[in-house]
């Protein structure tokens, strides 16, 4: 059986384990240097409950965690809060992403506990796209902390039990730490050192941004080792399908920070069926990339084409036959159970009859 | 992180504020629709990046004047500082608005900034690039603008002490914006100064 579950009983929640900062099993299986996968959830526009579970089952049993992302693109969505808290429930696995773009230090603490409380195990600290990206451009951009203090203020949180005021914490928020990495972007060769610092900041894993040049990301993992930073520090390869080669040219010239080279439009472009080669395309990445030292594991965003996340990680066999599970415990769970049960077996009252009791016994 | 929207939306968006819009759509960049939260005051960069390419003069300088204003220490406390305040900030606006476009946040970094302000970052960031930085090294936000940070990694480069660039800086505090840099490092650097000598007597 698979050293993710509970000996004893199959659905009752882990223990931690010595040297973990979360009791999450995506650093499990990180730490104990399996092959990780990760998919990004496209972020509802409606209230309702259903659509983020619906979006979620696609990944069942193919990811480690599931990606709520905060308004990306600076586009407005349900919050990734809200988001962790529909998946928390339903024993999904969420990495909770916080951007610096809409809240400020008071807010985004306060958040961080709500999400552990609620059982969230990895978050991930992102500075955010500018509010002119998105579909609300007269939005006021917050900015309070960027991704760097963020990521000193989650972790002095749950390493010193403190706020960033200094002010103690009863409970600190068990949280393994994300955070975002784009080395396709100029200056490139400050790149790795800021993958230090946000290492020293507290990044226990990080993502990167869409991987289409792997002699470039090649370059910078080979600068990441000399720097010994692969070593404190767990690297997921950002990678996904393109949906066409007119896409990827809008997306080329429209999404800041995405580089996609010439050679790869070129290849869409020469494809009978563009979707197929995108996916395609997508694999023969992962392929090359997995190889790379350092790389601990793929983070698939696959938007508006979720349903191929599945197809993707089967194909390219980075699991090795290993299962991620589909339902997590979280130790509030057996909590609800019994507070459901009162609710099922207690008395039903009538709001009625207890007005209509109370009007009788006047003062 | 990455959102493609419908193809063809961008186009049929109006551009409008956000200085020389239309000059900036005709290239074919991508061109956000809003002003800029950081107001400029020029249209070009041309002091901002002289001071960057002259990032080891204005190190050299710097250190020089910190030194000449605590040795002033005794004058300042005389004085008092919160009387001489509202003078240096004054002097301070005007000298490092017109050479780094200072946003007066009232903790300067430029010394580990390569002397290229990193408030005047549409994200106000204060430890690096963000991930947006355009091929050519601009701005996502503002596409005519040099990138903030791969001008300061430029600038880092030439000064001598350009390795404070990878100091994780702390977040702003917001209570000390439009107050003197120079006086609060001064009286910190006095009150070092007082706290050692003070254990050598010990």
């Amino acid at each position: 059986m698979s050293p993710d579950y509970n000996p004893h009983d199959p659905g009752a929640p882990l223990d931690p384990l010595p040297g973990h900062s979360s009791r999450g099993r995506l650093e499990r299986v990180l730490r104990r240097g399996e092959f990780a996968v990760t998919a990004e959830l496209n972020p509802p526009d409606s209230a309702n409950p259903q659509d983020v579970y619906e979006r979620a089952a696609i990944f069942d049993g193919w990811v480690d965690g599931i990606n709520a992302v905060d308004a990306s693109g600076a586009n407005c969505h349900m919050s990734s809060v809200g988001i962790c808290a529909l998946l928390t429930r339903m024993g999904y696995a969420p990495i909770m992403q916080i951007a610096c773009r809409d809240k400020n230090r008071i807010a985004i603490q306060g958040d961080v506990l709500g999400a552990s409380a609620m059982g969230v195990q990895n978050v991930m600290c992102l500075t955010g796209d500018g509010v002119q990206a998105g579909d609300q451009p007269g939005a006021k951009p917050v900015f309070d902390l960027d991704c760097m203090s963020l990521l000193e203020t989650v972790r002095i949180m749950r390493d010193n039990s403190k706020f960033l005021s200094g002010r103690k914490l009863t409970t600190p928020p068990q949280v393994f730490l994300g955070a975002a990495i784009n080395p396709f972007a100029p200056p490139y060769d400050f790149r790795p050192y800021r993958l230090a610092k946000k290492i020293e900041a507290g990044a226990q894993f990080v993502q990167s941004q869409y991987c289409f040049d792997v002699p470039m990301f090649r370059e910078y993992m080979k600068k990441v080792r000399d720097l010994g930073l692969d070593e404190k520090c767990f690297i997921l390869v950002g990678v996904g399908p393109m949906a066409s080669a007119k896409t990827a040219r809008w997306i080329r010239s429209n999404v800041p920070g995405i580089h996609i080279p010439d050679s790869i439009i070129a290849r869409l472009e020469g494809a009978q069926d563009q979707k197929k080669e995108g996916k395609q395309l997508c694999i023969d990445i992962i392929n090359e990339v997995k190889e790379i030292e350092g790389v601990s594991g793929v983070h698939v965003m696959a938007y508006r084409q979720e349903e191929y996340v599945a197809e993707i990680v089967h194909e390219s066999g980075v699991l090795k036959g290993r299962q991620p599970w589909k339902r997590e415990t979280l130790p509030a769970d057996a909590l609800v159970a019994e507070r459901l049960e009162h609710i099922r077996e207690g008395k039903e009252e009538n709001q009625q009859e207890m007005a209509g009791a109370a009007a009788h016994h006047p003062h | 992180m990455a959102e493609p929207k419908v193809a063809g939306a961008a186009e049929a968006k109006i551009v409008k504020g956000n200085a020389a819009a239309a000059a900036k759509a005709a290239t074919g960049a991508f061109t956000p629709s809003g002003v800029s939260p950081s107001r400029r005051s020029r249209h070009k960069y041309t002091v901002r990046l002289w001071a960057v390419r002259n990032s080891r003069f204005l190190e050299w300088f710097y250190n020089r004047f910190a030194d000449l204003f605590l040795l002033l220490h005794p004058l300042w406390n005389a004085i008092g500082y919160g009387r001489v305040e509202r003078p240096v900030t004054f002097v301070e606006r005007h000298v490092k608005g017109f050479l780094f476009d200072c946003r007066m946040c009232g903790q300067c970094a430029l010394s580990s900034t390569g002397m290229s302000c990193p408030m005047n970052c549409p994200k106000q960031l204060r430890n690096g690039p963000c991930g947006g930085v355009r091929a050519n090294g601009n701005c996502e936000v503002e596409p005519d603008m040099p990138c903030v940070w791969v001008q300061a990694w430029k600038g880092s480069q030439n000064m001598t002490k350009g390795d404070a660039i990878l100091n994780v800086q702390k977040p702003v505090n917001q209570s000390l914006r439009e107050t003197s840099s120079w006086l609060r490092v001064t009286a910190e650097a006095a009150a070092r100064r007082e706290a050692q000598a003070k254990e050598k007597q010990a």
